[in-house]
């Protein structure tokens, strides 16, 4: 009975090795394993032996038994895994082939996200954003803002003006904002100090060519209290020269002249192209700065009394704005100059524009 | 540079000035370089002998003293020259072998037609003096008057560079409109001498070779005193009118001016030098030899030097002889009176003329000149002697003139008074600027700018401002500039402001702005930049009918670029379908863009606080959406991609809705109240009432509160009219809504949270025929109202609409709803939801509504 077994095994173990698939497998089971398999039919005739032979042919038996299942579960295994292997071989895609349904993705102007970028520079420093008015009154885009009845940015060649009968001729002489400084008056008015504000807009001018646009955008800020300093204007645009063009920036004040700021100051931000050295590492010129290594990127200040003194004592601003107790500084930004320097936008023109080919590029 | 460094000369680098200069205010915007190289190799030469060249009858050999820089033959150079002109005994300019002139030519020895010549004898032309010149430069008398030694003879040999400035660096300015002081040598000196400490000579006009009094034989009144502050005049006799000398026409050429003759160039020299303009009349011409200084009357007019006959308007000053206008203040001279070759008796005009007067005259007669641009800025009476002190020196240096005795000076009562006496204290200037400057800086800086500085009382200085800063100082915080930028602003620290407590930050108007546009961007939609102007075509096209749609009404300028920017845009419409049309022109049809901006329009009924209402202008900012053609790209699994229409927009307009929290609906337009819309798919976007939370609003999630009550209509969605030249956007659907009123209706929702149901839901599906004029809100408004107080109803959705052969009324549709019922706080009984559908029914079927049921089931 012993060789018996012993056959049983070698052959059981011999069909189960070359098993080639999981029903053929699971045949064998049955044919060496079932109910009716010699296997089984062995055992049960174990009893009949005599008491020496029973302990070692049941032995051997269940030893042949439990190799025979220990074979064909590591078979039904390594089956399994190369079943599937052939499945997911016969399921490979071309995920080289694009994405599909193909999902549009757009993109916001480059100029609202610009303005997005530099309102949340100032809204972590504390500052607010406003809006005004693009239609604006000859008070306060001029008037209020400490301009000399003569200045020159009030002629016809540099401001647009609302012609008077769309109106009828009544009330004040209506124009197109050419800055958003009149929104410095108006925030002033409707808010008591301290105020720090941002003021983002659109604003009008008449110049037409490469490097002026009749409407481009501006980013205006105001900053009033007590004690607020010119050095004070000076580390906040640090800060935004450096969030906006990169943490090894440095700004320089330039003294220049502004109705409605005292002292007024023109500010160079160190050029990004080549470190403010002027030069590039090959030795040529740099073109972003024109060697000058500074790049000029906006017109700013103390403001100036008579811009405090235009602002009505009102219910709403009270304490209201005494030059001799508050001061504060205030910046005029072009955002599509920034742009330009950043992105290395050549024409202004491209903003209005409006090719999807350029709204694609700066998504 | 040259003419600079005669007043205030630091020892720096031109360089290093400009840098200097610019840093404290006057911006230097370009360093031009001028002239010959090599300026040593330029000699006076003394001609000695002129030959006939032996093989060539228009050369001639010369043999040039040149003070033995050169030697050849007994201590002379032969040079061969061209010129007809060369004689013996002549005083020439030369230059030697290794002269680089103005044009880049670098000069060698050189053989001429076997003569051995070395060097050049020039031409003014050759020294960039003239564009054109017959025959070399000789330096007679009159063209060296007022140099060197007086006009003495330079010694052969003499550096040419000694005689005029033939080399040198020009800084181009950038003078801002409140500093006409530095619209002048000697102030651009001023300031130099402030940021540098370097000497500033006494200034050019000190010493007036002429006497105040009356001038025997001139008669001049003044009737505008307020017009003209100052008039002064000086009469020259025995004048020679000539050529310039050869160092003020270098000067005047290097500033960018043409040389004319030796009078109208010491009134713009010594403008450019004082900047106080002048004006020589040829007094001979003056009829009746007086002037009068008026306002022009109506219908005159002049003829000026410039050859134009310019009428004049009655606000212009103009100063008139007995013939009538012979010169507009302030901005040019008339032809009448002009200066010329015959020209014997000059009288000299310095006035100071009211600048806003001055720049509206020049803008009314588009006469901007280098005079008007210092009048405009305010010149001060004072500066008026000054330009008299240096004519006078001048026209007898350079044109041999004998002044009359004389000044005739009409001056308004209080127009020399001293400029104002301002307090400065101290302190003032560390708590404005955020740095210190020592009292004692501060006093030197200002007194180096000229300023008067005396002890005032409390501890500040009293500070007395020089007439030529009268314009632009006249407060504490302006003298506090002047010590910021000549102190250097580059030495302040960079601090931030101390005042903290503040809460910065956006509104939740603006977050949900931003919310807004980040939705329609990752939908795959582009924000555009669009003009806010347009033509009146633009508006034109969309058909607006009358003066009852106030989008028919542009607001116009008065001053626009073009006809095609003339008028601002009344619906983004205008700007979206511009752009989409550009686009669309290369080959980009597929397109879905947005803008957010302005639209302005006349309107009567404008009201509200932005300045344009008063006037009756109305200032709205909106959303635009305008898409067209494929809503994705092209599938390469050959699904057909979706094209935009209406019901696209519609949805991306609901997904706006849900992200904003608020209710929008789209009730079918009015006919006609949006001409530029298909009549069959037009829609008018309608900010809903509030629902309660969990009623039958369907697509508000529960959770949403809204505070607002009351419906308006805030936009419009429809298609494009077929009418609307369209080109390849034909079909092309788009929707504009008053943003402001949006976003306060979603600044007002209050989100609060709704208990989850526990509860079980119960589903049913009621078919209905529905008559094609009913709209289906109609019916889902009908079976929401059924409920009553208590509501049951989650969720009302249409599940399908079609037409198929069992319709038993003609001019119908079949129109499946789903209904889901659940309660947050029980469970529904199968009797209450039946008894809910009846009633529903019930309103789905009566006449107002008109449905009938086809069927209904209890779905999953």
């Amino acid at each position: 009975m012993i060789e018996q077994i012993e056959s049983i095994r070698s052959e059981a173990l011999v069909a189960i090795r070359g098993a080639a698939s999981s029903s053929e497998l699971e045949a064998l089971r049955v044919r060496f394993l079932g109910r009716k398999a010699r296997l089984p039919l062995l055992l049960r005739e174990v009893r009949m032996l005599s008491d020496a032979e029973r302990g070692k042919v049941g032995r051997a038996a269940n030893e042949a038994r439990a190799q025979i299942e220990a074979e064909i579960e590591a078979r039904a295994h390594a089956l399994r895994v190369s079943e599937l292997d052939e499945r997911l071989a016969r399921e490979r895609d071309d995920l080289t082939l694009p994405g599909d349904p193909p999902l549009a993705v757009g993109a916001a102007h480059v100029i609202s996200a610009l303005t997005r970028e530099l309102e949340d520079i100032f809204i972590g420093l504390g500052y607010s954003v406003l809006e005004g008015p693009e239609i604006e009154t000859v008070h306060y885009n001029f008037d209020a803002l400490n301009h000399s009845p003569t200045h020159p940015a009030r002629d016809e060649s540099d401001t647009f003006y609302i012609d008077a009968e769309t109106h009828g001729g009544e009330g004040a002489r209506l124009l197109l904002r050419t800055h958003t400084s009149p929104m410095q008056i108006r925030a002033m008015e409707a808010h008591p100090p301290p105020l720090f504000v941002v003021i983002p807009g659109r604003v009008y001018r008449p110049d037409s060519d490469a490097t002026h646009t009749p409407q481009f955008h501006q980013l205006e800020g105001l900053a009033v209290g007590e004690g607020i300093t010119l050095a004070d204007l000076k580390g906040t645009l640090l800060a935004f020269a450096r969030a906006v063009f990169g943490s090894e920036r440095e700004v320089r004040l330039r003294p220049h002249f502004f109705p409605f700021t005292e002292p007024s100051v023109e500010v160079d931000v160190s050029c990004f192209a080549c470190s403010g050295r002027g030069d590039l590492a090959d030795g040529s010129r740099c073109a972003l700065c024109k060697g000058e290594g500074w790049l000029e990127v906006l017109g700013a200040g103390e403001v100036d009394p008579n811009v405090f003194a235009a602002v009505p004592d009102t219910a709403a601003n009270t304490p209201g704005y005494d030059p001799e107790r508050v001061q504060g500084f205030a910046w005029g930004m072009g955002i599509e100059r920034i742009a330009m320097l950043r992105y290395g936008i050549p024409d202004l023109r491209l903003y209005f524009e409006n090719d999807v080919r350029f709204l694609e590029q700066l998504r | 540079m040259e003419w600079l460094r005669e007043y205030c000369s630091p020892r720096l680098e031109d360089e290093e000035i400009a840098q200097l200069l610019t840093m404290t205010g006057t911006k230097v915007e370009a360093i031009h370089t001028l002239g010959v190289r090599e300026p040593d190799r330029f000699r006076v030469g003394l001609v000695r002998s002129v030959e006939r060249h032996p093989d060539a009858d228009r050369l001639s050999v010369c043999r040039v003293d040149l003070g033995g820089v050169e030697q050849g033959e007994e201590g002379l150079a032969q040079i061969v020259c061209g010129a007809p002109n060369v004689a013996e005994g002549q005083l020439v300019a030369v230059a030697l072998p290794g002269a680089v002139l103005p044009d880049g030519t670098r000069l060698r020895s050189a053989r001429l037609r076997g003569v051995q010549s070395t060097g050049m004898i020039l031409s003014a032309a050759e020294l960039g003096l003239e564009a054109e010149s017959e025959g070399i430069l000789v330096l007679d008398r009159s063209l060296l008057a007022g140099s060197l030694r007086d006009g003495a003879a330079p010694d052969p040999g003499t550096p040419l560079a000694a005689v005029f400035a033939i080399a040198g660096q020009v800084l181009e300015l950038e003078i801002t409109p409140n500093r006409p002081d530095c619209m002048a040598i000697y102030g651009v000196a001023r300031e130099l001498h402030a940021a540098s400490g370097a000497a500033l000579a006494q200034a050019p006009w000190s010493e007036d070779p002429g006497a105040a009094g009356p001038i025997e034989g001139v008669q001049i009144s003044v009737e505008c005193p307020q017009l003209c502050p100052r008039f002064t005049a000086r009469l020259f006799e025995q004048v020679a009118i000539g050529p310039s000398p050869l160092w003020l026409q270098a000067r005047l050429l290097a500033a960018g001016q043409r040389p004319i003759n030796n009078v109208v160039d010491i009134t713009n020299y010594v403008m450019l030098l004082s900047g106080q303009p002048s004006h020589a009349f040829d007094f001979d011409r003056l009829a009746g030899r007086r002037l009068t200084v008026r306002l022009a009357r109506a219908g005159e007019s002049l003829r000026t030097l410039d050859g134009e006959e310019r009428a004049l308007d009655e606000q212009t000053v103009l100063i008139a002889d007995e013939e009538g206008p012979t010169s507009i203040a302030g901005l040019m001279g008339g032809e009448r009176s002009e200066v010329s070759a015959e020209t014997k008796r000059v009288l000299i005009e310095v006035a100071t003329w009211d600048g806003p007067n001055i720049h509206r005259s020049a803008h009314a007669l588009g006469l901007r000149s280098e005079a008007s641009a210092r009048f405009e800025r305010g010149l001060h009476p004072a500066s008026c002697m000054w330009a008299q002190a240096l004519i006078a020196q001048l026209m007898a240096a350079v044109c041999q003139a004998r002044p009359a005795e004389g000044t005739i000076d009409i001056c308004a009562p209080d127009a020399l008074a001293g400029g104002p006496e301002v307090a400065l204290r101290p302190a003032r200037v560390a708590a404005l600027l955020g740095r210190e400057v020592p009292t004692a800086r501060q006093r030197e800086i200002l007194v180096a700018l000229g300023f008067g500085v005396s002890e005032g009382q409390h501890g500040s200085l009293a500070v007395t401002v020089p007439p030529w800063r009268a314009a632009d100082v006249s407060r504490e915080a302006d003298l506090i500039e002047e010590i910021a930028r000549i102190d250097g602003l580059e030495r302040l620290p960079a601090t931030m402001p101390a005042a903290r407590g503040l809460r910065g930050g956006l509104s939740a108007r603006q977050r949900l702005r931003r919310r807004l546009a980040d939705l329609l961007v990752d939908r795959g939609l582009f924000e555009i930049a669009g003009w806010s102007f347009c033509s009146a075509e633009d508006v034109a096209e969309l058909r607006f009918g009358g003066e009852a749609d106030p989008r028919g009404s542009a607001v116009a300028l008065q001053n626009p670029l073009s006809d095609e920017q003339a008028l601002l845009r009344t619906t983004l419409l205008i700007s979206l379908r511009r752009v989409a049309a550009y686009n669309a022109a290369r080959d980009r049809s597929d397109l879905a863009l947005f803008e957010i901006g302005r639209v302005f329009a006349r309107d009567r009924r404008a009201c509200g606080s932005h300045p344009g209402a008063a006037a009756g202008i109305a200032e709205a900012t909106m959303l635009g959406i305008l898409a067209s053609g494929r809503l994705a790209p092209a599938s390469w699994r050959g699904a057909d991609a979706a094209r935009w229409d209406a019901f696209a927009l519609k949805a991306l307009l609901e997904a706006i809705a849900q992200a904003l929290g608020v209710e929008l609906r789209c009730d079918p337009a009015p006919d006609g109240r949006h001409p530029f819309l298909h009549p069959g798919r037009a829609t008018e976007i309608v900010l809903a009432q509030a629902r309660a939370p969990g009623g039958a609003g369907g697509r508000r999630g529960a959770g949403v509160e809204d505070a607002s009550a009351g419906e308006e209509v805030i936009g419009w969605l429809g298609e494009l009219h077929p009418l609307l030249p369209a080109g390849p956007l034909s079909g092309a659907v788009a929707l504009e809504l008053d943003l402001e009123r949006l976003l306060d209706a979603a600044a007002a929702v209050r989100r609060r949270f709704q208990p989850i149901s526990p509860y079980p839901a119960l589903y049913r599906d009621l078919s209905f025929e529905l008559p094609d004029s009913v709209p289906v809100e109609r019916l889902r408004m009908a079976i929401s109202t059924a409920q009553g107080r208590e509501s049951l109803i989650e969720r009302i959705a249409v599940k399908n609409v079609y037409v198929d052969e069992h319709m038993v009324a003609a001019g119908t549709r079949s129109v499946t709803v789903s209904l889901t019922f659940r309660r947050p706080d029980r469970t529904l009984s199968e009797a209450e939801v039946e008894e809910l559908v009846d009633r529903a029914v019930r309103h789905a079927q009566a006449p107002d509504v008109g449905a009938r049921l086809r069927g209904a089931e209890g779905a999953p």
